[in-house]
């Protein structure tokens, strides 16, 4: 059984309107006066997979913190089409480059997001069943979550994320220290997740990955929007030098 | 040297004939301790994630007079307890004062500093931690608060045990709240007190063999069983 399917009768009914676009404008982050991000502005719309790339340092994570409301930024603001704050904040996911797993077993940690997004107790083991074998996690089903290995534990936050179907799923560079094979996992379950509508925001520093997952790319350095393009004009013809010297690999920090 | 000896032997029966009149004490401090524990771990395990994870105005005041709480002297505790529960005092209508009721209040009281600053510690450890993840899946820090306390329940032994080893360890407070009453209110370490004040050696020695075989039991328990459960759980 499909998660839709398995969520058909009812888990998710309250949370059927969309929250895209998501508009920022104006986003600055200056703890202590250092400006960190720096009147960053744009659109996200539902659809393509944005890839956020750019340079160690360059703000990436910041900004998607600041999106996703871990972060509060210094001025500027981050809308939702939805008014609905607890609806926008249970619509959004987003998964780490270290997974945090609680200490308990593989399905109790995506029992406990569930609850927290109030899906009915009798509901949940359906929903746990299907995002464990979809993500070939059911195996692991009763293992404590911190025995998994590193691969496994970053596409059990991805089982857990995709549980809780979110409509926007921000991801700081997941695969970052995963070999290839474990990368290729969970860029398999990012793309079948955005295959079944949700919208993929995903911090990379690597090229590579933003051309195999991108439909566009917003390019980012030193606490600045550099660029926000398609992927196809963004790997072809770079508009500014920064972007260009770092496909490169030349551009410094 | 004879006196010790004697007094060692003599003890050693009591306890091998599990004498009425030791077992009644041991049983009474048991349960007026673990009582006091139990009280204790119920304000002090929430009352301290609180401390860890809200953020007001003389946070700051509170965690160090919660921390310096943790040294209140047992007499002290037990002489305001008496002037509350004392028949001119504002709960004394309860008639509370000289039972074991009185006792677990006094010991509950020196026992959840402990706990809580403990605890608070321990959470905010956490915390650091899970912050984040917690705050992205809708968890703010109240809802926060019983997952924390779950996923630290193999730290947070040792802060209950240590709260366990305050109670069953003190003297001053049960003595001036209960009144060491024969059959009542007479607990391990009132009775010790007593019965050395009277030279009766042999059941002073053999209480104070039970209390710390007790202490060290509970101790190598729940050390075998959080190592066990740490190595499971990661």
């Amino acid at each position: 059984m499909g998660l839709v399917a398995a969520n058909q009768t009812s888990p998710h009914s309250t949370l059927k309107s969309g929250i895209l676009p998501m508009k920022a404008r104006g986003l600055c982050y200056a703890p202590d006066g250092d400006e960190l991000i720096r009147d960053v502005s744009f659109e996200l719309q539902a659809g393509p997979k944005t890839m956020i790339l750019g340079p160690n340092g360059a703000g990436k994570s910041l900004l998607l913190r600041l999106c996703h409301g871990l972060l509060k930024p210094s001025s500027g603001h981050v809308t939702w089409a939805s008014a609905n704050t607890s609806q926008t904040q249970k619509r959004q996911a987003m998964v780490f480059q270290r997974p945090v797993l609680l200490r308990r077993s593989v399905a109790d940690n995506i029992d406990y997001a569930l609850k927290l997004h109030d899906i009915a107790k009798a509901d949940r083991p359906v929903i746990i069943d299907d995002v464990l074998n979809r993500t070939g996690l059911a195996r692991f089903k009763v293992t404590p979550a911190r025995r998994l290995s590193g691969g496994e534990q970053q596409k059990l936050a991805l089982a857990r994320a995709w549980a809780c179907r979110p409509e926007v799923l921000f991801l700081d560079e997941p695969t970052a220290s995963l070999d290839p094979a474990a990368t290729h996992a969970v860029e398999d379950i990012v793309q079948t997740m955005h295959d079944e509508g949700t919208c993929i925001v995903m911090v990379t520093h690597d090229i590579n990955q933003a051309k195999r997952l991108g439909d566009d790319v917003m390019f980012m350095h030193k606490g600045q929007l550099l660029e926000h393009a398609s992927a196809e004009n963004f790997f072809n013809k770079p508009e500014s030098g920064e972007a260009a010297a770092f496909l490169k690999g030349e551009l410094r920090w | 040297m004879n006196d010790i000896s004697d007094a060692f032997q003599a003890a050693l029966h009591l306890l091998m004939s599990f004498d009425a009149g030791l077992m009644e004490i041991v049983g009474l401090s048991l349960q007026v301790s673990f009582s006091a524990v139990a009280v204790a771990a119920l304000i002090g395990l929430p009352l301290g994630a609180a401390l860890a994870l809200f953020k007001f105005p003389g946070r700051g005041t509170l965690i160090v007079m919660l921390n310096a709480l943790m040294g209140l002297p047992p007499v002290v505790v037990g002489l305001i307890v008496y002037l509350i529960l004392s028949r001119a005092g504002p709960l004394g209508v309860l008639g509370l004062l000289f039972t074991p009721t009185a006792m677990i209040i006094a010991q509950a009281i020196l026992v959840t500093p402990i706990i809580a600053a403990l605890t608070r510690q321990v959470v905010a450890d956490l915390w650091v931690e899970y912050a984040e993840q917690m705050k992205s899946l809708g968890a703010g820090p109240l809802r926060a608060i019983p997952a924390l306390l779950y996923d630290a329940r193999f730290t947070l032994v040792t802060a209950v045990l240590a709260g366990f080893g305050r109670a069953s360890a003190e003297v001053g407070a049960v003595m001036i709240v209960g009144g060491n009453i024969d059959h009542v209110t007479r607990v391990m370490t009132t009775a010790i007190a007593l019965e050395v004040s009277k030279g009766d050696l042999a059941l002073a020695l053999g209480l104070g063999i039970v209390l710390i075989s007790l202490s060290l039991a509970i101790n190598a328990a729940t050390h075998a069983i959080k190592h066990r459960a740490e190595a499971q759980w990661v």
